[in-house]
């Protein structure tokens, strides 16, 4: 009869394609084979070496006494695997819903940093996933969980994850190898060692601390609190207004819109925003909005903000041309001090935008003389390289942003400030009957974003969901259903979801009058 | 050059004997036949043997030295082609290639040579490349042994084995003058191991005596009445009986465990590990695969041994036949095999395992479990628990995760040279509608993923434009096929745009040129524009295409340039030229590029020299976050950023430090019209002192507007 089965350490790494899996299991194979044990590892790179999520798969066993080799398997079983190391937070969760972390034997070393799929990525609104959900299950899948964001830790110490998953590895102390064992396989790989090293140390160190850091999907909005007093009198008054418009609970966000008012322009249209906002607070007051925290005007204060500062070029050429975004731009990309940086922008300025920029009366002129307008529109429309850190271009740019003080005068504002005027009628038109609809109109601005085509899809769904007005308005769940609507049209590019979803309210809107 | 440099690994090709070799299985097969005294190797590239293909690239001087010749073949048809070497002369050669996909393709040669028999051991590698993480069909190459009798090895799966498989498999081919395949699993094919290695063996007999002494043979010439009166009754009466004779004297398969027992299982050389594995943990088996349980390992799986499998069976109450893959071509023979000698035993298999998919350890757990339950149970005595993750599985949190763990397709890399032509088509779409698009094997297949979605079907390998040939009809809109320039030179010049040509077809052809087979590791191919010194390269395809007939060919040398792209795509969708409109879009593969131009680049700044690194970004203030750059891209560094502004709700587009510059987002975003957040950033290493004086000087003059403005600025801080 069979001596009993010895059970080989069974470890499993989940990885993105060019995310060093096979570096990490390459390690873990020659450290074991240089402590005399048997070592096998597998992999199934194919086609996920681009950039697909992939395993490799690693067993180690002591030979017999007689020296006799262990047979070993080429894939992991469910149910049976000691360790498993995730190379990116929501590979962690793939490893749990493929059954390789197990209560009872599992130790689960993820790294908590995010790396989007394209599924994730290519919603119009957010459509990244919560690690939340990744935390809760390893908390009852795992025997252990030992997470931290081992890509940064590794960037900070100029290496590639790997090396701080192998770092990882060693400081939680599963495998029966001292920290010596580990490193000496890094020198034996003999490509960036010290670098390596560093990052290594650091994650064992964590490791042996127990990390497991909290994950957070994204970060908590910072609401700066009002401040007191600002180096300029004209904007000293404006917080005095902002503290008399709104209530206590409402002013962090105002000021936040506030401020975003004033830079877009200057203190007086600022001004306008707190006027307007004002008005819409006292309707929120009399709508009852004490009840309900207000939440009207808080809707209001950040929609409207963002409303009144929409996107043109005086805007796009006056953010360019900041010293701040200069400076930006080298801490974005790493440059360090001797180098030189210039940036060229991609740009695509069409006749809209010439007109926009024109005043009201010329420009609706222009756009009704449509002969003259396909024209010009075929001179200005191309894409242009614009080389911000030369004085030509520069120079170029800081003039159409010295267009500020004539901006309100402009044809593009006449049109914004009419759309943003039709946009509040509704709102408040509904707000004495419906606080959480008319609420959730303010909402809808969200989906006006973008430039060119992007705008005016978003317009067009913008349009859509306010078409639901109306039906919505009688219905206690009015604001909810809006909200699901401004959802819908954020999850595809098309708006096929937010046609559906309109025709599910047409259908309960002609089938039963709420 | 190929995506990896193998000149590490070339080392252990040279290990004496008795010398321990570690490794990957694919390059111990590559060790093994040059231990086997192999003189001439072909293949084809392709997951999971390409790694054998460029370590023999690298290895020319142990090649010379060995007086080995090896090329990489066109297309797998000709590496099959290449072993009639062995047909009338003494010459071992082998040749590698992806099954079934390459298997398909070699066939035609295959068949002639198994018809005519060899010489010469003869030998074909297969990557076996079936189950998870398979690029192509589901399908088996037991098929194609037994269609034109060939024999099939299926050794199990540690680097020994292989090894010896490789070293019988010429043999037997000898013996039986019949070509054998050797097919091993992807898994297998990057296990890493160990084995003992021998001293690499010269060929007795050189290519070279043998070009010079030529022997003729018309029996072994397929051709009638031979093929019929000749090689048919060979194959059955004298190389079938031969093999099954080396087969069984040598004893190629192996038997574990006791030789009695009340049951047995029967399986493919290949599956043993997953066996051993379920076994084990059935509490039937030890760490170092002493099993309770009789196995009778088919190392060779065609073809079988008859008296074999009654001898292992017939004192057995049952057998189960472990066999991946369908049909259950073995269950079936293994009946066949009882019924004749009247043996009552009952053989289980695909009744109680799956019909397809993985045989993993735990798929083979419950079925050898089943077995047991029902034939004899005792066995199971003990009864361990057995490793499950059902509980967990079971659980709301983990069940939950269904809804968050996004889907991670293989997509294009950073900087990928095809991301711009998928994006262009996608703008043409937007303008002309939805059209019919014919796909090909190559990495630009990825565009069927999101976020571009484009594509309809995909027939094979340089068979984009041919599988649109049907499409040849007036219409309001024509059909756009698309091929890479792996597949244009494997199959496509003739088979797709001469086909096109020929038949006057009305079509777009896109030739996605990026100067390499880049799917299978980026191995040179006819048109690549690197000098290498083994092979002539840069041959124009545009010159091919011309030269093939096509009157409206358009060559695109920057396929970065979208707008570009996109103008041509919509000329070729309009012209009134007859015949296909071809438009051959050019530009480097970016993964190969890197590797050459990365380590040349930090030599450069590392010397001091003055040097300009691009990198795109996104400026967050003017970003949006309605990521139609995404939509149109997939950049695996062109990501999101959550921003901590109370007045933004969703994430804006970022760029991380991976970016490469291709330009790619910038060209979008300008042709497409979308925004102008993207801006590039050329960052200078080591500035000269002009670039130092210049900078200061732009500097000051916009330092002094910027200063200027700051301070008319009423804002908050």
């Amino acid at each position: 009869m069979t001596v009993p089965f010895e059970k080989p350490i069974a470890i499993a790494i989940l990885a993105m394609g060019g995310q060093g899996g096979g570096v990490l299991a390459d390690w873990i194979v020659s450290m074991a084979e240089a402590q005399g044990w048997a070592a096998q590892s597998t992999s199934v790179p194919g086609v996920a070496q681009r950039t697909g999520a992939t395993i490799y798969y690693v067993e180690l066993l002591r030979p017999s006494a007689d020296g006799k080799m262990p047979v070993l398997s080429l894939m992991p079983t469910p149910g049976d695997v000691d360790i498993v190391l995730a190379a990116e937070f929501m590979e962690a969760g793939r490893s749990m819903m493929r059954g390789l972390v197990t209560p009872d034997r599992t130790t689960l070393i993820a790294s908590t940093h995010r790396s989007y799929a394209v599924g994730e990525k290519e919603m119009p609104g957010d459509g990244t996933s919560d690690p939340q959900m990744v935390a809760d299950a390893s908390g009852i899948a795992a025997r252990r969980s030992i997470v931290f964001d081992m890509q940064r830790l590794a960037e900070k110490n100029g290496s590639v994850i790997s090396s701080a998953m192998f770092g990882a590895l060693a400081g939680a102390a599963v495998l029966p190898f001292g920290r010596a064992a580990f490193e000496d396989a890094i020198r034996a790989g003999g490509k960036g060692v010290e670098a390596s090293l560093r990052a290594f140390a650091a994650a064992f160190e964590r490791a042996e601390q127990g990390a497991a850091d909290p994950v957070q999907r994204k970060p908590t909005p910072v609401e700066a609190a009002v401040p007191e007093k600002s180096d300029h009198p004209k904007l000293d008054a404006l917080l005095i207004r902002l503290r008399m418009a709104v209530p206590l609970g409402v002013q962090p966000i105002t000021f936040a819109g506030l401020k975003k008012v004033v830079d877009w322009q200057d203190p007086s249209y600022g001004e306008e925003y707190l006027d307007r906002l004002a008005a819409l607070h006292k309707l929120d007051v009399e709508a009852g909005g004490a009840n309900r925290d207000y939440a009207f005007t808080e809707a209001a204060a950040k929609y409207l903000a963002n409303a009144m500062t929409y996107d043109d070029v005086i805007r796009v050429a006056d953010l360019k041309t900041r010293a701040t975004r200069f400076d930006r731009v080298r801490k974005e990309i790493g440059a360090k001090a001797e180098q030189v940086v210039y940036t060229t922008e991609y740009m695509h300025p069409r006749m809209e935008e010439v007109a926009g920029t024109l005043p009201a009366r010329m420009g609706r002129w222009l756009t009704a003389n449509r002969p003259l307008y396909n024209r010009l529109d075929r001179f200005f429309s191309k894409g242009r390289h614009v080389k911000t850190g030369t004085l030509f271009w520069f120079a170029g740019l800081y003039v159409v942003s010295a267009l500020k003080p004539m901006r309100r005068g402009m044809l593009r504002h006449e049109m914004e400030t009419a759309h943003v005027a039709r946009w509040l009628d509704t709102a408040t038109g509904v707000l004495p009957t419906n606080y959480d609809l008319a609420t959730a109109v303010l909402g809808a601005r969200r989906l006006i974003k973008g430039y060119s085509d992007t705008h005016s899809r978003g317009l067009t769904k913008f349009d859509k969901v306010m078409s639901a007005v109306p039906l919505l308005s009688m219905r206690a769940d009015g604001g909810q259903w809006l909200g699901r609507l401004v959802q819908a049209a954020l999850a595809d590019e098309a708006g096929s979801t937010l046609d559906a979803a309109l025709q599910t309210i047409h259908s309960f809107a002609d089938s039963a009058p709420a | 050059m190929a995506e990896r440099s193998f000149a590490r690994e070339v080392e252990d090709l040279t290990l004496g004997d008795g010398e321990l070799f570690r490794g990957e299985g694919i390059l111990a097969i590559t060790k093994a036949l040059l231990q086997s005294g192999v003189s001439y190797v072909g293949g084809y590239q392709g997951s999971p043997i390409s790694h054998l293909m460029d370590v023999l690239a690298d290895a020319k001087p142990v090649l010379d030295d060995l007086g080995v010749h090896f090329e990489s073949s066109a297309s797998e048809a000709a590496a099959a082609a290449m072993l009639a070497a062995s047909i009338n002369y003494s010459l071992r050669g082998a040749v590698t290639w992806k099954s079934t996909a390459g298997t398909n393709v070699a066939s035609d040669a295959l068949t002639n040579l198994a018809s005519s028999g060899v010489k010469g051991g003869a030998l074909i590698i297969l990557g076996e490349d079936y189950g998870e993480g398979s690029s192509i069909p589901q399908e088996r190459s037991h098929a194609f042994a037994m269609k034109s009798q060939m024999w099939l090895l299926d050794p199990r799966p540690n680097l020994e084995s292989i090894v010896k498989s490789v070293e019988d498999g010429f043999e037997l081919s000898e013996a039986s003058n019949t070509p054998v395949m050797l097919q091993v699993r992807i898994r297998a094919c990057h296990v890493h191991g160990q084995f003992v290695a021998k001293d690499n063996r010269k060929p007795a007999f050189t290519m070279r005596e043998a070009l010079e002494n030529p022997i003729r043979d018309l029996n072994r010439i397929v051709l009638p009445p031979q093929s019929i009166t000749v090689h048919d009754r060979e194959k059955l009466e004298q190389r079938w009986p031969a093999a099954l004779d080396f087969i069984r004297e040598r004893q190629l398969n192996e038997f574990f465990g006791p030789e009695e027992g009340p049951v047995g299982i029967v399986l493919q050389g290949g599956m043993y590990n997953s066996v051993i594995r379920a076994l084990q943990l059935l509490g039937l088996a030890d760490s170092y695969g002493n099993t309770s349980v009789p196995l009778y390992v088919l190392n060779v799986t065609y073809p079988l041994l008859d008296d074999e499998v009654v001898r292992f069976c017939q004192s057995k109450r049952a057998v189960l036949m472990v066999e991946e893959g369908h049909p259950d071509y073995l269950e079936q023979a293994v009946n066949t095999a009882l019924r004749r000698k009247d043996v009552q035993t009952r053989v289980a298999g695909k009744d109680r395992l799956p019909l397809g998919g993985d045989y993993t350890a735990s798929v083979l757990m419950k079925g050898i479990q089943s077995f047991l339950d029902e034939f004899e149970p005792q066995m199971l005595g003990n009864r361990p628990p057995l490793p499950s993750a059902d509980a967990v599985l079971g659980s709301p949190q983990v069940k939950a995760l269904a809804e968050v763990v996004p889907a991670r397709p293989a997509g294009f890399c950073t900087g990928c040279p095809e991301r711009p032509i998928f994006a262009a088509m996608k703008l043409v779409e937007k303008e002309l509608g939805q059209h019919h698009i014919s796909a090909d094997i190559g990495c630009h297949l990825f565009s069927i993923l999101p976020p571009f979605n484009i594509g309809g079907s995909t027939m094979g390998y340089g068979l984009g434009p041919a599988s649109a040939s049907a499409f040849n009809v007036p219409a309001g809109k024509r059909p756009i096929s698309v091929m890479g320039d792996g597949g244009f030179w494997h199959n496509g010049l003739n088979t797709s745009v001469g086909n096109a040509v020929y038949n006057k077809h009305d079509g777009v052809i896109m030739i996605v040129d990026n100067h390499y087979s880049a799917a299978t590791g980026g191995q040179d191919i006819l048109s690549s524009r690197a000098e290498n010194p083994l092979r002539s390269t840069n041959n124009s395809i545009t010159k091919a295409v011309q030269g093939i007939g096509a009157k409206w060919v358009r060559q695109i040398d920057r396929t970065y340039d979208v707008s570009k792209m996109r103008d041509t795509l919509k000329a070729a969708l309009t012209s009134d030229v007859e015949g296909p409109k071809v438009i051959v879009a050019s530009s480097e593969c970016m993964l190969n590029k890197q590797r050459r131009e990365k380590p040349l680049f930090s030599k450069g700044v590392k010397d001091g020299k003055r040097m300009v690194r691009q990198r795109f970004g996104v400026d967050e203030d003017t970003c949006t976050g309605d990521h139609a750059c995404i939509r149109l891209s997939g950049c695996p560094s062109l990501s999101l950023k959550h921003l901590d502004d109370p007045l933004r709700d969703d994430p804006v587009a970022s760029i991380d430090n991976t970016c490469v510059g291709c330009g790619n987002c910038g060209e979008v975003s300008e042709a497409a019209v979308l925004c102008p957040s993207f801006y590039r950033a050329d960052i200078i290493y080591n500035p000269t002192r002009l670039d130092r004086v210049v900078a200061k000087l732009r500097g000051a003059v916009i330092g002094f507007f910027q200063r200027r403005r700051a301070a008319r600025r009423i804002a908050f801080a």
